[in-house]
């Protein structure tokens, strides 16, 4: 599937929730989904700053649900927010593992539990850690009958 | 699983709705909105939803009010509130109304998951154990645990024989709850107003089991000072149980066999004749029929008690009821012991599923109790419970001793059935046949 990468600033001072010191994922995923172009097959927006939802404290990404649209945020990824050693490497392959998750929710693939697939929940890095960058047999059934 | 859990989230802020509801549809609810307590009552008069996650602070109607509705809508809808900092106290009121539990906003995501999926696992007990019922439509049965099709059977057997008057036989190894079916037999018959009257007939010698049975006139007896009614006479009504009925004498055999056809009696030391109305159920670890053989067990005794069998099933024929019955056997004892719930940890659990159980649920409820005295506090460990070594460990037999002991074991848990043994041992039946005969082993008599 061809994947075509958009360099895009941001100005994200509209969605900066000030009390919370995040930024606002609804709004973001709101504008974002705005902004697709129809011969798009799916897009998703990739930050740098730390989102939120107003009920949680904090999230890695999410998307629309059998939608086109989702975000990802490596904010909350890197080892040096948890006090351990920086690692690019490791970086990248979480953030990898949390767009494939949310573009899997894109393609109306809900949480799974087996523990190494990618689209089990993950609400710390060291679950993230632990499942794969690939989908189980049962998502990838679910994830061919969706994608026409 | 997920699938059939409906959640309904009630919140004025849409924002917080959204969010609710991508994050439940993203984990596979089924999951609506409501903007207000109304619309929320609206939604719930025309169809059901299992959770209700409310917001507490709504204009219109608060999420107290709404909870005390919902409530009087439909009583086993779970209700958590979700509330901010400053509204805690109005929380814990809700708790005390019967809501299932709060969460802060904003709620720390894995909190969340976890709230919800407790609630979804309480919800899917619920159903799973009403099932259990309408399978089986038995009262005061809460002692007798276990879902495997050996004990449902059991339970069927128990239940169709309770609506009858007939006298029933209950047979099984020592340990396995016979005394337990009796009692179900009684609380589920039309006698169960009237008393269950048990004796245990080993632990009497004759003469006192003559007058334990059928009472005493004063002066009957050295010591028998004062008028005493028999258990017959106490059961007027109800049902007699007799356990170890195999190890009664001949005498009392015929006194019980002629009590049983004419259900009237004498007091020892008296003439006038008791009538009394029971039912008889009789328990026995024996092989009834192979004392009858035997001329040890009353031929016309034991057609008058066997109108109905039941066989209750050893623990090791049905293992998978040991992680319910464990489960059952810690509340009891820590409830008992006044001690907060502990658990039992995985490889504790294994082991005692791995165990044959020769005293049965007896054994294994014993060896619980002895694990939460002895344990930390709160887990059962591997430790804790009263495993034998190795049979190699330690032994100073000799191979072949350890051999014979060892087929001996196999061949007593799989009730001498000589094909199963074999295959346990993983050698062949003329093998097994070979060595039974080379170590002179012999079944025992039940």
């Amino acid at each position: 599937m061809p994947v075509e990468v958009l360099e895009k600033g941001l100005e994200l001072t509209d969605f900066y929730e000030p009390t919370r010191r995040q930024y606002n994922a609804n709004r973001l995923l709101k504008y974002m989904e705005s902004m697709v172009n129809s011969n798009e097959f799916k897009s998703i927006g990739l930050f740098h700053v730390d989102l939120f939802i107003p009920i949680l404290t904090f999230i890695f990404g999410q998307a629309i649900f059998n939608g086109n649209t989702g975000i990802a945020s490596v904010y909350r990824l890197k080892n040096e927010l948890y006090g351990m050693l920086r690692d690019e490497n490791l970086l990248f392959e979480r953030f990898v593992k949390v767009i494939i998750h949310e573009l899997g929710h894109t393609f109306g693939l809900i949480h799974c539990h087996v523990p190494t697939c990618v689209m089990r929940p993950g609400t710390y890095v060291e679950d993230i850690d632990q499942k794969k960058h690939h989908l189980c047999p049962k998502c990838r059934e679910e994830f061919e009958i969706n994608k026409i | 699983m997920k699938r059939n859990i409906s959640l309904l989230i009630v919140d004025d802020e849409e924002s917080v709705r959204d969010s609710l509801y991508n994050w439940f549809i993203e984990d596979g609810y089924q999951v609506e909105g409501a903007a207000n307590a109304k619309e929320a009552l609206s939604m719930l008069e025309s169809r059901n939803f299992d959770i209700i996650l409310a917001d507490i602070k709504m204009p219109g109607m608060d999420g107290l009010e709404m909870h005390r509705r919902i409530k009087a809508l439909n009583k086993d809808a779970i209700v958590i509130v979700m509330t901010a900092f400053a509204s805690v106290e109005t929380a814990v009121q809700a708790l005390k109304d019967g809501a299932y539990d709060y969460v802060t906003k904003p709620f720390d995501p894995d909190d969340l998951s976890h709230l919800i999926r407790n609630a979804a696992n309480q919800i899917l007990l619920k159903t799973e154990n009403e099932a259990l019922k309408n399978r089986v439509s038995l009262e005061n049965i809460e002692d007798i645990v276990g879902n495997s099709k050996a004990m449902i059977k059991v339970l069927k057997e128990v239940e169709s024989v309770s609506q009858s008057h007939s006298s029933v036989i209950i047979t099984g190894e020592s340990g396995t709850g016979k005394e337990l079916i009796a009692r179900a037999i009684h609380s589920n018959s039309s006698r169960k107003f009237f008393p269950l009257v048990t004796v245990h007939c080993g632990a009497l010698s004759e003469d006192l089991l003559e007058s334990e049975l059928f009472g005493h006139e004063k002066g009957a007896f050295t010591g028998a000072m004062f008028n005493r009614k028999g258990r017959f006479e106490m059961a007027d009504g109800g049902t007699i149980f007799l356990d170890e009925i195999a190890t009664i004498s001949g005498k009392m055999q015929i006194e019980l066999l002629r009590v049983l056809e004419s259900k009237s009696f004498v007091r020892v030391g008296g003439n006038k004749e008791i009538k009394s109305d029971f039912r008889v159920i009789c328990a026995t670890n024996r092989n009834l029929k192979k004392l009858v053989e035997e001329g040890l067990f009353r031929e016309d005794l034991f057609y008058r008690l066997n109108v109905v069998n039941i066989t209750v099933p050893p623990l090791r024929q049905r293992t998978e009821d040991i992680p319910l019955l464990v489960g059952h056997f810690i509340r009891k004892y820590c409830n008992s012991m006044s001690r907060d719930l502990i658990s039992i940890e995985p490889a504790a659990l294994k082991q005692i599923e791995q165990y044959d159980f020769p005293g049965n649920v007896r054994e294994l409820e014993n060896m619980i109790e002895r694990a939460i005295v002895i344990g930390n506090g709160k887990e059962i460990r591997l430790k804790d419970l009263p495993f034998k070594k190795d049979v190699i460990e330690d032994s100073t037999d000799s191979l072949s001793d350890l051999e014979k002991k060892y087929i001996f074991q196999t061949l007593k848990k799989y009730d001498w059935n000589i094909s199963r043994s074999a295959k346990a041992l993983k050698v062949d039946r003329v093998t097994l046949y070979n060595k039974i005969k080379k170590y002179d082993l012999k079944q025992p008599k039940s």
